[in-house]
C-alpha cells in the first residue's frame, strides 16, 4: 500500500466533487430536508411531557442524524468507477501504477471525508440548538452519554459501509444513475440496525456501542477487501458483453 | 529527422512478443501474434478498426491479461504480479485523452505526478508541457480546451514519468497541420533519447514518415517490417514512362532485355514490370529515343505504405509473414 498514491487520488477527488455543482447542491440540501421536521418536533415538544414521549421525538431525530451519513455518500461514491469509465479517465489512470486497493481505498477516503464533516456538523448543529433551546427533558435523553458515544462512534462507520456498498456497485454497473439508486438501496439494512438504536429498542450501553462499533468496522473493512476483488479492470475497460472467462488474470 | 537506415529489431529489446492471443468470449481479438521491438525503436502498428490494434496495447499495457502466449515489456515478464512493475516504466496515451475536464491542465497532471510518485513533480510537469508546446495554459480548466489541445495535455501526461516505452494510439487524431506537426517532432525527438514508441496510426503517411518498422494487424499479424523492406516483398520492380504523346507500336520499343511486360497507366503512361529497375531503366531510354518518343520522365515506380496496407488488407493471399 502506497499512502502517497493514495493521497493523490483523494486530492484529485475532492478538487473533481468541489467543481461538480450537483454534488455540492445535493449535498447542501439534503441533510436540510432530513432534519428539518424533526428538529421542529423537537422543539414543540413541552417541558411536561413523559420521558417516553421524549425518547419517541428524539428517536426521529436521531435516527435521521444517523440516515444523513448512510444517504450521503451514494450522491458521490456512485461516480467513483462507472463515472471515471463513462467520462474516459478509468483508462489512463489504470495504465499509472496504482494498485486497485489503493484506487479504491483513496476514491472512499474522498467521499468519507466531506459526508463525514456533513454528517457530525449537522450532529453540532443539532446538539446545540437543543441545549439553548429544546425542553430539559429532551435534553436528557439527548446527552445521554451512551446515546452519544453511539452517535459519534456509529456515524463514520455507517457512512464507510454506504461508501463501500456503492463503490461496489459502481464497480458492477454502467450508468451513474443506476449506481446511485442501487447504493441508496444498499443503505436500507442499516436503517434497521439504525432504528433499533435510535429509539432505544436495544439500550444503547457503552460497551454494546463499542461491540458493535467493532463489528462495524470489521464489516468495513471487509468492504474495502471485497471491493477491490469485484474490481476488475479488463471488465470495465473491455465492456461487460466481451470480456470473456478464457482470460488470465491482469498483469 | 534520425530515422535508421537498417530497421530490423535489434539490439536490448524493448518488447518480446510471442504468440499473444485474446479472446474475448467465442470472439478473437488478436490471434497469434508474434513481433519484437528493439530498445529506441519507432514502431508502427497498423491495421483497420476492430484489427487488435487496441487490445494489443492494452494487453501489453497490463490493462488485460492475454488468453495465451507470453511477452517481454521492458525486459519483464507481462505476468500479473509484475504489472505494478511493467506500469511504473512505460506510459499510454489512448486515443481518448481522458483528462478530468473539471481539473486545471496542471491539476491533471499534478494527479498522474502523483500516482508515479515523481519526485519533483512541478519540474517534470513543467518539462512535459514544454515538450508539448503548452505552457501557457496552465491553469485552464481542461473543458474548455479544444480537442487537439486535449490530446497535447495527454501526450504531456505521456511523458510525465520519463517512459522507457510510450505507447500512443493515435495521437495525432483531431489536430491541426501545425500540432500535427509538433507530435512529429516530439516522436522524433523521443526517438533521439531513446525512448521506445510504439505508435497505433491510420494514417499511413505518418507511420511511413515516423517508423523504423511497421507491422500491419487485422486480427493476426499479416506482415512486418521496414517500409522499404515491404515493397521489396510485396510489389516487383516497376519503371514508369511518360511520354508527351502515346506510343505507335509501344509492343517493339518495350520489347528489351530485362522487361518482362508493361500496361498502359491511368495517366495515359506506361508501367514496365522489370527484373532489375537499375539496368533495365538505361536499356528503355535508349529504345525510346531511339523510337523517336519525346520522354516526359522514366523513373522507378515508388509504392506507398497506403499501397501495402490495401493490398495486404484487401487481399489475404498476399500477406507475407
Amino acid at each position: 500500500m502506497n499512502t502517497s498514491r493514495v493521497r493523490a487520488v483523494v486530492r484529485r477527488e475532492i478538487r473533481d466533487f468541489r467543481r461538480n455543482r450537483f454534488v455540492i447542491g445535493t449535498m447542501a440540501v439534503l441533510p436540510v430536508i432530513f432534519l428539518i421536521t424533526p428538529m421542529i418536533t423537537l422543539f414543540k415538544v413541552p417541558e411536561s411531557t413523559t420521558g417516553s414521549q421524549a425518547k419517541a421525538a428524539v428517536g426521529l431525530i436521531s435516527l435521521m442524524l444517523l440516515i444523513v451519513p448512510i444517504v450521503i455518500p451514494p450522491v458521490i461514491a456512485a461516480y467513483s468507477v462507472v463515472g471515471e469509465r463513462d467520462q474516459g479517465t478509468l483508462e489512463p489512470v489504470l495504465t499509472a501504477p496504482v494498485q486497485p486497493s489503493e484506487l479504491l481505498l483513496g476514491k472512499a477516503v474522498a467521499v468519507f471525508i466531506p459526508s463525514i464533516a456533513i454528517a457530525y456538523g449537522m450532529y453540532a448543529v443539532v446538539a446545540i440548538s437543543i441545549h439553548f433551546g429544546a425542553a430539559h427533558v429532551v435534553q436528557s435523553v439527548v446527552f445521554h452519554a451512551p446515546q452519544v458515544i453511539a452517535q459519534i462512534l456509529f456515524t463514520p462507520l455507517l457512512a464507510l459501509w454506504a461508501i463501500w456498498a456503492c463503490i461496489a456497485i459502481s464497480t458492477r454497473t454502467s450508468d451513474v444513475r443506476v449506481a446511485q439508486q442501487l447504493g441508496s438501496l444498499a443503505g436500507l439494512p442499516l436503517l434497521a440496525f439504525v432504528s433499533l438504536i435510535s429509539f432505544q429498542l436495544v439500550t444503547p450501553t457503552v460497551p454494546l456501542a463499542i461491540g458493535l462499533a467493532l463489528a462495524l468496522l470489521a464489516i468495513d473493512v471487509a468492504g474495502w477487501r471485497v471491493c477491490s476483488r469485484l474490481f476488475d479492470p479488463e471488465r470495465l475497460i473491455a465492456g461487460p458483453r466481451r470480456a470473456g472467462r478464457a482470460s488470465r488474470k491482469r498483469p | 529527422m534520425t530515422r535508421r537506415a537498417h530497421a530490423v529489431s535489434s539490439g536490448p529489446l524493448a518488447l518480446g512478443v510471442e504468440h499473444l492471443t485474446k479472446r474475448f468470449g467465442d470472439r478473437i481479438a488478436v490471434e497469434d501474434v508474434s513481433f519484437s521491438v528493439a530498445a529506441g525503436e519507432v514502431f508502427g502498428f497498423l491495421g483497420p478498426n476492430g484489427a487488435g490494434k487496441t487490445t494489443t496495447v492494452r494487453m501489453l499495457a497490463t490493462l488485460i491479461g492475454p488468453t495465451s502466449g507470453s511477452a517481454l515489456v521492458v525486459g519483464i515478464p507481462l505476468e500479473p504480479e509484475n504489472g505494478l512493475e511493467i506500469r511504473q516504466r512505460i506510459a499510454v496515451m489512448p486515443e481518448n485523452p481522458g483528462l478530468y475536464l473539471r481539473l486545471t491542465v496542471a491539476e491533471n497532471l499534478e494527479f498522474f505526478a502523483g500516482l508515479h510518485g515523481l519526485a519533483d513533480p512541478r519540474s517534470r510537469i513543467g518539462q512535459a508541457l514544454e515538450a508539448v508546446n503548452l505552457t501557457g495554459r496552465v491553469n485552464d480548466p481542461c473543458g474548455s480546451l479544444s480537442k487537439g489541445l486535449r490530446q497535447r495535455v495527454a501526450l504531456a501526461r505521456a511523458l510525465l514519468s520519463d517512459p522507457e516505452i510510450l505507447f500512443l494510439d493515435e495521437p495525432t487524431s483531431g489536430l491541426d497541420p501545425v500540432a500535427t506537426h509538433e507530435v512529429h517532432e516530439l516522436i522524433d525527438g523521443l526517438r533521439d533519447r531513446g525512448v521506445t514508441v510504439f505508435l497505433t496510426t491510420h494514417r499511413l503517411q505518418e507511420a511511413e514518415q515516423l517508423c523504423d518498422r511497421v507491422a500491419i494487424l487485422n486480427t493476426s499479424l499479416l506482415t512486418i517490417g521496414s517500409p522499404d523492406e515491404l515493397r521489396e516483398r510485396l510489389f516487383t520492380n516497376a519503371l514508369v514512362v511518360r511520354t508527351a504523346a502515346p506510343l505507335s507500336m509501344p509492343e517493339q520499343v518495350f520489347a528489351v532485355p530485362g522487361v518482362e511486360s508493361w500496361h498502359r497507366d491511368d495517366t495515359d503512361g506506361y508501367v514496365l514490370t522489370v527484373t532489375n529497375a537499375r539496368t533495365a531503366a538505361p536499356a528503355v531510354t535508349r529504345a525510346l529515343v531511339d523510337a523517336g518518343a519525346d520522354v516526359i520522365s522514366i523513373g522507378e515506380a515508388r509504392h506507398s505504405l497506403e499501397d501495402i496496407y490495401l493490398q495486404l488488407v484487401d487481399d489475404p493471399a498476399e500477406r507475407p509473414r
